[in-house]
């Protein structure tokens, strides 16, 4: 039963970093119908981001994770100005902005390595310093995981349900057309999206970094179909079925690895109950487990 | 600069082009003349290059009946793959594809009873002992190397890559010519009317999902034998030489070389080849500031800017139509 818990809740805290990242994705997918194979590589700069606060400049990591955010949206405000706007104008099609992310994803990650080098990388946070709470043992990071992302999950909630900006990001997500004709500025929208969408990567790769102790260039782009997964499990476009998502992906893949069924998987092909995860939805409810019936 | 002069390097580069070209012509018959986005072409290479591998090394099987086996592996995983998922949009067949492959790379990558793991094709035998499944290979080429040696007197004729470099453009010109034709015959033609509008296509009375899974399997095929001159070439592979990145780097030269034109393999597969290996020569400021393994990280970059430069104002490749691009 300990054992159980133990899984439940780590899987609650992977699944929650999934469910962040999974929520800008989605925007990217739905909103703006870019997808984006270099997100994996925003996580990762915002990583570094916030590692240059915290460990160059050594600033706390709450102030360090508030860096790595601005920095990525930062960053995802640049590519949508020089690359994603003008390709938007040109009417490129989906195939054409795929391939386009997949170079601009090598470029990311290579210039990511040029700068810092292949080696692994610490936060200035005790890594093995760990809570008891009877029968569950949390650590440092995990528990800083939990206190930084549920603010966050509940933040885009809020403004998703609540601020005029989120009204006008799902109506987007709903129907590009028919949300252009009724008045909403697309491009604006499209800026906005980015830079909510950057900073929750930005978020998550501080994130991962805590809780794997340690993050180096691939750490973002290893995260990537996980997140994708997320994002098709709870139907592309919306918000919540994203969150659901990744945290029910969280839980699965902590879960896959308890002796009490069939022994359990090794934990070596975690990754692979999310892209198994990834292939079923897709083949049986390519709308996802939350996604209204449509065609796709 | 002594090395942008000799010739064993640039036969190398031939070499590496030479595989290329056969594979990135599977990925042009799925993607560039059917529009199939398969983002798990690699795959097709990692299944026929371990299964042959497997075969020689465990089962002691001769090198030409596992190599035949192999391709039909791959085929078969083709055929599997392609028939659940081949009613997709193109967008989410790329993610299932790449999914499905770096599944297989996880298989191999943590299933050292079969394939060796992390130390790749070296430790398939188990225990200390090193594995080789490439002697077959070896003593084939070396029964080439005397005539070839002959024809080309010098240095040249006797260095065994260039004896490689010639079987591989041999197979890859047989290979390159057979697919010119199909793609012209009628069969090609169906498969351009499904990249262009399937629903037209299957108002005509095409099986449009049987032709899909018809150009899925050949490519497949084709991939396979990449896999198998690669295994050929290295005598050696392990799980990271079937990354994505091997498949990205496989539609960088179907990009090149333009976007459903046969010919246009070879030349993005040259031209991909020389940027790769072209960096190497990158020796002057700034370049020249950076230490050497920072000059590969500077390579992926360039191949980065070229693919979005490309995409963004010639999608059509250098030899492509821009008629024929729907995407």
């Amino acid at each position: 039963m300990s054992e159980f818990v133990q899984l439940l809740v780590n899987g609650l805290v992977t699944g929650s970093i999934i469910a962040v990242s999974a929520v800008g994705l989605t925007f990217m997918f739905g909103i703006l119908g870019v997808v984006n194979f270099a997100y994996g590589d925003y996580l990762t700069f915002g990583a570094y981001a916030a590692f240059v606060a915290n460990v160059t400049l050594g600033w706390p990591i709450a102030f360090a994770a508030l860096f790595g955010m601005a920095a990525t949206a930062a960053l995802g405000l640049g590519i949508e100005f020089v690359l994603w706007a003008p390709m938007r104008r040109r009417r490129a099609g989906t195939v054409s902005l795929f391939i386009i992310s997949i170079g601009l994803a090598l470029v990311l990650r290579d210039v990511i390595l040029l700068i810092w080098g292949a080696d692994g990388r610490r936060y200035n946070v005790d890594v093995f310093q760990v809570y008891d709470f009877g029968i569950l043992r949390l650590s440092a990071s995990q528990l800083a995981t939990i206190a930084i992302a549920t603010p966050a999950i509940i933040s885009v909630g809020l403004m998703l349900s609540r601020s005029r900006l989120g009204k006008a990001m799902r109506a987007l997500a709903d129907d590009r057309s028919l949300a252009a004709v009724s008045g909403i500025d697309v491009d604006r929208i499209a800026k906005a999206t980015w830079i909510v969408a950057s900073a929750l990567a930005g978020l998550s790769g501080l994130l991962i970094g805590l809780v794997q102790a340690s993050f180096d260039p691939t750490t973002g782009s290893t995260l990537l179909l996980p997140i994708f997964a997320a994002v098709i499990l709870g139907g592309v476009g919306s918000a919540y079925g994203a969150l659901v998502g990744g945290l029910a992906l969280g839980v699965a893949m902590e879960l896959s690895t308890w002796d009490a069924i069939f022994g359990g998987l090794d934990p070596v092909y975690k990754p692979v109950v999310a892209f198994a995860a990834l292939i079923v939805v897709l083949l049986i409810r390519p709308q996802g487990v939350f996604g209204k019936a449509r065609v796709l | 600069m002594s090395q942008f002069l000799n010739a064993a390097f640039w036969t190398f580069v031939g070499i590496e082009a030479g595989i290329y070209t056969i594979f990135a012509l599977g990925l042009q018959i799925q993607f560039g003349v059917t529009g199939l986005l398969n983002f798990g072409h690699a795959a097709f290479m990692a299944i026929a290059a371990y299964t042959m591998a497997i075969l020689v090394v465990k089962v002691e099987m001769p090198l030409w009946q596992a190599s035949l086996l192999a391709i039909g592996a791959a085929m078969l995983f083709g055929l599997l793959i392609g028939l659940p998922t081949l009613r997709l949009r193109a967008d989410y067949l790329a993610i299932t594809t790449i999914a499905f492959a770096e599944i297989v790379r996880y298989i191999a990558l943590n299933e050292s009873a079969l394939t060796g793991g992390p130390q790749g094709t070296i430790a398939l035998a188990g225990g200390n002992q090193i594995a080789f499944y490439n002697s077959s290979w070896q003593s084939f080429q070396g029964a080439i190397q005397d005539p070839v040696a002959r024809l080309f007197p010098g240095e040249l004729g006797h260095d065994p890559n260039f004896t490689m470099l010639l079987i591989i453009w041999a197979v890859a010109l047989v290979l390159l010519a057979v697919a010119h034709h199909a793609v012209r015959s009628p069969w090609g033609r169906v498969l351009r009317s499904i990249r262009e509008d399937e629903d037209a296509a299957a108002a005509l009375g095409k099986n449009a999902f049987s032709y899909k899974l018809q150009a899925l399997v050949v490519g497949a095929g084709l991939g396979a034998i990449a896999g198998l001159f690669y295994a050929f070439q290295f005598s050696f592979f392990s799980p990271p030489d079937f990354a994505p990145l091997t498949t990205f780097f496989a539609f960088v030269i179907v990009i090149i070389g333009g976007v459903g034109r046969i010919w246009a393999v070879p030349i993005g597969s040259v031209i991909f080849g020389i940027i790769f290996a072209g960096t190497r020569f990158f020796t002057f400021p700034p370049f020249s500031w950076l230490a050497s393994a920072d000059r590969a990280y500077v390579r992926l970059i360039v191949i980065g800017l070229i693919l979005i430069g490309l995409m963004a104002f010639r999608p059509q490749g250098l030899l492509g139509k821009k008629e024929e691009l729907t995407i």
